[in-house]
């Protein structure tokens, strides 16, 4: 019973989170649209080539027993 | 054969939040070569996103690992082997005003194990977009089998609770954090591997079965922030931190330096990765059965690596007028790793030296990737 209320709360708890802050509009960005011209241009993506990242976490993940906490994953092995 | 398989979810950053817009429109079409300690992985990588309409975006990637291997592990104890694992990802995101929903169903076969994973995710855009949070959560379903035993076959369930932030700090730095915990639920050792133990009888060593415990919880941190120069350049920085309840730590550091350079983009990327061992782990037991818990995969022992990366990407087609029809962009791009890892408590059986006086074993890999990406 404790570990389901564990498991529901786990899921459930970080939605109310993003349904209270999305409330929270009065907030004035500090960075204003018209600023964020640099931030926008392509050497700024955080992952502007989504296939090679997932392939190059792949690789580590499977020689390295630490993985998670980057952002995105895939699955595979090739390990033995 | 084979494998500690941790799909994670899915496809392709879908955890990098891209609240309050659809990702663009591309395909990608990848070809990877991973050569090294014996063992030579090859095999392409296909990916097409596309939007239906203003709200919906679906996303399919094809992936394949052809493998063959004559790696330590299978030499010292086992026989070279070539296979295939396939990979089949679909996707989908829902835009509906700041809020991104987001769906994946990944599949992973062959011969001997098979994974299916689901995930789902929800981005929210906050206070003037300068904050994105993303929730995530993903169930993974595996099935562990051995091609040297038909009748064997194990379960292995996996979750994944994730909830990252990206944030907008100033006019030329973006930083995002997210936190990833992974409890995973079944066989979670390889059945093809082996412990090494003393044999007092003979004065050398021999092997047993490798047994490790059936739950695994990890938490893993991630905080990387990324910075535009003042000459159009950008520079990124990123920290992991893992932990799990097998007594692994880990920390991960990287630096990242990006040059664009007229219709060329080139990136040299320094990654350093650092563990300590499980606590189940030794090189060499002091006797058969001497745990509960016994393994000796060099990937859960104390180790070291380095990784050092360089890339080019020259746009060959860009969107101001070109004569492609609906493809606006499209980039060629060649990327080369060189992967060294130090194992710190894992001898090289291969030198034949006298037991307890073998050297340790070192890794060094080189990674090859070059793709096409077209954007429509």
């Amino acid at each position: 019973m404790e570990k389901v209320i564990l498991r529901t709360a786990r899921i459930l708890l970080p939605m109310l989170a993003v349904a209270a802050l999305s409330g929270c509009s009065g907030i004035e960005p500090w960075v204003k649209p018209y600023e964020r011209d640099k931030l926008a241009d392509p050497i700024m993506a955080l992952d502007g080539d989504p296939v090679s990242t997932a392939y190059i976490q792949h690789v580590f993940e499977a020689r390295e027993g630490a993985k998670g906490g980057e952002g995105a994953a895939g699955g595979g092995c090739g390990c033995n | 054969m084979r494998r500690l398989l941790f799909i994670a979810t899915t496809l392709l950053a879908s955890f990098v939040a891209h609240a309050g817009v659809l990702p663009d429109d591309r395909a990608d079409a990848l070809y990877h070569f991973y050569d090294g300690g014996g063992v030579t992985i090859d095999g392409p990588s296909i990916l097409v996103r596309k939007k239906v309409g203003k709200s919906l975006s679906f996303v399919a990637n094809h992936y394949v690992d052809m493998i063959s291997s004559a790696s330590i592990d299978v030499i010292t104890t086992a026989s070279p082997y070539a296979e295939e694992r396939t990979q089949w990802s679909l996707g989908m995101d829902y835009l509906r005003g700041n809020t991104t929903m987001t769906v994946n169903y990944t599949s992973s076969e062959e011969s001997d194990f098979d994974a299916e994973t689901v995930s789902f995710s929800v981005s929210q855009d906050m206070f003037g977009d300068l904050t994105t949070l993303t929730l995530s959560y993903a169930l993974g379903d595996d099935l562990v089998r051995m091609s040297t035993d038909p009748t064997f076959e194990e379960p292995l369930d996996r979750q994944i609770y994730g909830v990252g932030i990206t944030q907008i700090l100033t006019k030329n730095m973006i930083a995002s954090l997210n936190i990833e915990t992974v409890t995973e639920e079944g066989f979670l050792n390889n059945p093809y591997r082996s412990v090494r133990y003393f044999d007092s009888g003979t004065g050398g060593y021999d092997f047993e079965r490798e047994l490790y415990p059936n739950t695994r919880t990890s938490n893993a941190v991630g905080l990387r922030a990324r910075y535009f120069l003042p000459y159009r350049a950008a520079i990124e920085g990123e920290y992991r931190f893992f932990t799990d309840t097998w007594d692994i730590t880990g920390h991960t550091v990287s630096l990242t330096y990006i040059h664009p350079w007229k219709d060329f983009t080139f990136t040299g990327k320094v990654r350093y990765h650092d563990q300590t061992g499980a606590h189940f782990y030794s090189d060499l037991f002091p006797r058969a059965q001497a745990t509960n818990f016994r393994g000796r995969d060099k990937e859960i022992s104390e180790l070291t690596s380095y990784t050092f990366k360089l890339q080019a990407a020259y746009e060959f087609l860009n969107d101001d007028g070109n004569d492609w029809g609906f493809i606006k962009r499209g980039k060629v791009t060649a990327s080369f790793n060189l992967l060294n890892v130090d194992y710190h408590d894992f001898s090289d059986l291969t030198a034949l030296q006298p037991i307890g006086s073998e050297p340790l074993y070192q890794l060094e890999a080189n990674i090859f990737q070059v793709f096409f990406s077209f954007f429509y």
